[in-house]
């Protein structure tokens, strides 16, 4: 464990930093002229988030912040899935300035399932297939105007996904 | 090997929806095979999409992103005949990468 300490530390050293850099780019086009969405113009592929276990973990290490439920997403999973391999899971949302959207699945092996980054242009909203576990809640994630905001979805599974 | 990507991106007003379908185990690493051995976790990271060298969607996935991906978004600023590339990387290194034409 304590060799993923470092990199999560300096993770979010740099998303602060990032935000930071955002809002100073706000006020200052000219020398910030596209990462507008920066904290998430970060390419990198979140390896710590991905292996947290839970679902406030996983948050944490891809975000570091909390988030609220919005009213403004759709979260559309179905109410029973009965192959638990293949789970059809969309979301759309009509909050402003989106720049990422991600899936948790709070009762898999390992929570979260995946993120989107949405640039400027790219409309918010995005359909895949997640493998579940078991059934659990699915927790839709969208950052928005550099806040965090969320649904929430129960979804039954009958047969789990994970080939056991 | 461009094979293993299948993309479909159509314009549609001022958006064009792209809909993605990829071969790929997804191995979690947490599944036995018939021998009682693990196999060993084999799964997409990163898939981009880069429409006019600007990146306009990029999706990071962990292990519970269903085998064969499927993912669609849409995304503006597009018009037909437009060349849109998509690549992925996995967790052991490969990658593949195609290029679509918007219709």
């Amino acid at each position: 464990m304590t060799a993923s300490f470092g990199p999560l530390a300096h993770r979010r050293l740099f998303l602060k930093g990032a935000g930071l850099v955002a809002l100073i780019g706000l006020g200052n086009a000219v020398l910030h002229a596209t990462p507008v969405f920066a904290a998430t113009n970060d390419n990198k592929y979140p390896e710590d988030a991905f292996k947290q276990k839970n679902a406030g973990e996983a948050i944490k290490a891809l975000y570091g912040r909390d988030h609220e439920a919005s009213d403004k997403i759709k979260l559309d999973a179905p109410e029973i899935a009965e192959n638990g391999g293949v789970v059809p899971i969309a979301v759309t949302t009509s909050l402003p300035n989106v720049t990422s959207i991600s899936f948790i699945v709070s009762e898999n092996p390992f929570a979260l399932a995946a993120s989107y980054h949405i640039p400027e242009g790219t409309v918010p909203a995005v359909a895949n297939r997640l493998k579940m576990a078991k059934t659990s809640s699915v927790i839709a994630l969208v950052e928005s105007g550099g806040k965090l905001y969320s649904a929430t979805k129960e979804v039954k599974v009958t047969v789990g996904g994970c080939g056991g | 090997m461009a094979a293993s990507i299948r993309v479909r991106a159509v314009l549609n007003g001022e958006v064009a929806e792209v809909q993605t379908l990829i071969q790929h185990p997804m191995d979690t690493g947490l599944v036995k095979d018939a021998k009682g051995e693990v196999i060993p976790a084999h799964y997409i990271q990163q898939l981009t999409f880069t429409h006019k060298e600007r990146t306009v969607f990029l999706a990071d996935w962990g292990t519970a992103v269903s085998k064969d991906p499927y993912v669609k978004f849409a995304f503006k600023g597009a018009a037909k005949g437009d060349e849109l590339k998509v690549s992925w990387v996995d967790n052991k290194g490969a990658t593949d990468s195609l290029t679509a034409t918007i219709q």
